[in-house]
């Protein structure tokens, strides 16, 4: 959008206003940036230390922040119900271990089990974002808080008398429900083992970046195929694609399916790396967590790309480990870091939103000056 | 007699006949299963009173076009830092409680006033940004607690002589003060008087308030903004009356909440605070545009009867805690409901 202004304004754009532009457009990761640094420095951290934890939650968590990307492209904003994906990965991850199936087939296997679960939940989320067009993201955010009733109910409640489950390592004592934490050793670390070399001190996961990496080409090529087309111009405008002979509700439902598909693998990466499943919290932190990934890495809820995943999980992963420590050097007292931990990653989503709502005020006003100097 | 009945359906709503229905049958399971009936009425009247405040916040924000307050926490820390306040000074009683709301009020006018600014300048995604704005401001205020200059040591930590403790007793200070004030009994019912005439006390205040030039131009504002402007009415101030109110009330009501269970609950006590109230107002039958006391009253009472006796009677059926899971469920499938309703409007 902003390039084609740019093209219309010939005699005007001085360096200054791009670099404002520049500044405005990409104010949210430059800020974090000069955070992280800022707080890097000041909590004194070991480089190397850095660096390992940088890569480890990179390949952790990039495919659930990867997740996103198609529903913001279709126009619904950011998805937060990708929780209810990874509540599907879970699902998957507690059968397997009841299967006790180990290594890579274990994974695999669990992939192949949540991709069913995870694509009737997310047709499901899709018809019931249909009817809430113009506040999916609200919307989207209690679907995940109602999914994790229903989650609840069906593993403290279900699993034992109905869903046949009879573990007694993995229930709770009264022999109805899935215990607190899971232990996954058997596909504990599974595709991280695979080939794990260490560079100038750092160890690198290298099959899950390459999975990581493997899902970016495989979103961008998808968006550059037919139903990348449709979901962009669903995106742009709802009612221009119906004209056109979209069929804009299905689109939006296939966004929301393919979404909540990769937030399920995304999530079972996430698992196999930390190895134990909180049975009842491991879901719930992710759309918040994500999402604030992905918006510091300068993603509007309008526009994300995979370049801002990928920045997005870098920096907020960076700020995320340093950011108790340099709250504890700050102020001395430990819980004081741990609550600026949580204020973090709320806050990036509020300043994020905020921040973003103005910039679009400010870029458009500035796109009216430039129109009204042309004239 | 079908469409007629088909009317009234449609009059009274479909969630709220469920949920009637849901009582209904917790009622008979109860009576069935010899549990006392009029002492399961009386805990849930004590629930309405102690909530009710809280759900009243929502009222202002969504008749002057904000939406939802999901930025309830907002308000409620202003409310808690008056009761700080109050406490630190070592008053009771009722004084310690109009202490407590003299504090408050302030200070909840003044986030407010800020809050009403930041939500003008991200319209159309108020609830979203408000949502977070509540969770960070809660987070923030963990390291004030943490911080704060607070120095009765009956509030910090008895070890460090630094920090407020995670949760606060409020016998000695203004704890249930208004709970067992007329007090009185009604086929075996005991009803609190100070307790439910506050809270119909702030209804029949806001109700007036509507009444007002101020309270109907503040509608007008949020009903048609573009009619409204035309008429001569400054929407935004009009928003930032609603925003204020609103903060002001949940300050109060966290207030009477405290009160109400005689523990001040500070750190991330507040942080999912508004999701009840937002529960509760939808339950009786606000939109996303139009709320009514009326709906604050109705839906309170079906809302907290359902969560004060789904636990005593359904552990008689049930073996574990279902109410915690019933509370999610129904909440949340309620407020997914108003979000999807055609009638939402944009």
């Amino acid at each position: 959008m902003t390039q084609t202004h740019d093209k219309t304004v010939e005699s005007r754009p001085t360096v200054s206003l791009d670099m404002r532009r520049m500044i405005l457009t990409n104010g949210v990761p430059i800020l974090f940036l000069v955070l992280s640094i800022t707080m890097a420095l000041v909590a004194g951290l070991n480089i190397t230390f850095l660096l390992n934890e940088v890569v480890t939650r990179l390949g952790r968590n990039s495919l659930l922040v990867l997740s996103l990307l198609i529903p913001v492209t279709a126009g619904m904003g950011l998805n937060f119900s990708i929780v209810i994906g990874a509540m599907a990965g879970q699902a998957a991850a507690i059968a397997v271990t009841y299967w006790r199936i180990t290594g890579v087939q274990g994974f695999l296997l669990a992939c192949l089990l949540s991709t069913p679960i995870a694509a009737i939940a997310g047709w499901l989320a899709g018809n019931v974002l249909n009817r809430a067009k113009g506040r999916e993201m609200i919307t989207s955010m209690i679907l995940g808080f109602f999914a994790n009733g229903i989650y609840q109910l069906i593993f403290l409640f279900l699993v034992g008398p109905i869903i046949p489950l009879k573990d007694p390592a993995m229930l709770l004592p009264q022999g109805i429900g899935v215990r607190n934490t899971v232990d996954l050793i058997n596909i504990s670390q599974a595709l991280d083992k695979i080939w794990r070399p260490v560079i100038g001190g750092v160890r690198i996961p290298v099959v899950t970046l390459l999975v990581s990496a493997g899902m970016c080409v495989l979103i961008g090529f998808l968006l550059k195929t037919k139903i990348g087309q449709n979901l962009r111009a669903v995106g742009q405008d709802m009612h221009i694609a119906e004209v056109m002979g979209i069929k804009v509700d299905k689109t939006r439902i296939i966004a929301m399916i393919l979404s909540t598909v990769i937030a399920g693998w995304g999530q079972l990466i996430f698992l196999q790396n930390i190895g134990t499943l909180n049975t009842y919290n491991s879901h719930e932190q992710v759309g918040m967590f994500s999402i604030a990934a992905l918006l510091v890495g300068g993603a509007s809820t309008r526009r994300a790309t995979i370049w801002h995943a990928i920045a997005g999980v870098i920096l907020f992963h960076t700020l995320f480990v340093v950011s108790p420590l340099a709250g504890q050097r700050l102020f001395g007292v430990p819980q004081i870091g741990e609550y600026f931990r949580v204020f973090v990653a709320y806050g990036i989503i509020a300043v994020a939103l905020a921040l973003h709502a103005w910039q679009g005020r400010q870029v458009r006003r500035q796109e009216i000056k430039e129109a009204m100097l042309t004239e | 007699m079908m469409p007629r009945l088909k009317q009234t359906v449609e009059h009274i709503g479909v969630p709220r006949l469920i949920i009637a229905g849901f009582l209904a049958i917790i009622f008979v399971i109860a009576y069935l299963t010899d549990m006392s009936v009029p002492q399961l009425i009386t805990d849930s009247l004590v629930r309405v009173g102690m909530n009710g405040i809280l759900v009243l916040a929502m009222v202002p924000t969504i008749s002057c076009g904000v939406g939802l307050n999901f930025g309830l926490p907002v308000g409620v820390l202003s409310g808690l830092v008056g009761a700080l306040i109050s406490m630190e000074r070592g008053l009771a009683g009722f004084p310690g409680l109009l202490a407590a709301i003299v504090f408050a009020v302030p200070i909840a006018v003044v986030v407010g006033y800020l809050y009403a600014l930041l939500l003008e300048s991200v319209k159309g995604q108020e609830m979203m940004v408000g949502t977070y704005v509540g969770f960070s401001t809660v987070a923030v205020m963990c390291i004030f607690w943490l911080m704060a200059p607070f120095k009765n040591p009956e509030l910090i930590w008895a070890i460090g002589g630094k920090g407020l403790r995670f949760t606060l007793t409020l016998g000695n200070h203004f704890g249930k003060v208004l709970n067992n004030f007329a007090v009185f009994q009604l086929f075996g019912v005991k009803i609190s008087g100070g307790l439910l005439g506050f809270f119909l006390l702030f209804c029949l205040l806001i109700y007036l308030f509507y009444r007002t030039k101020l309270g109907i131009a503040m509608v007008a504002a949020g009903a048609n903004p573009v009619f409204a402007r035309s008429a001569g009415i400054d929407v935004r101030q009009m928003k930032a009356v609603g925003v204020v109110l609103s903060t002001v009330l949940a300050a109060v009501g966290i207030i009477i909440y405290a009160q109400s269970y005689g523990f001040l609950q500070l750190y991330m006590a507040p942080l999912m605070m508004a999701f009840p109230a937002v529960a509760a107002i939808l339950i009786g039958g606000a939109s996303l545009q139009k709320a009514t006391i009326s709906n604050v009253i109705i839906g309170t009472i079906l809302f907290q009867t359902l969560l004060t006796t789904a636990l005593p009677v359904t552990s008689r059926v049930i073996q574990g805690d279902i109410s915690e899971v019933a509370r999610l469920i129904i909440s949340n499938g309620m407020i997914l409901y108003a979000l999807t309703r055609p009638t939402g409007g944009k």
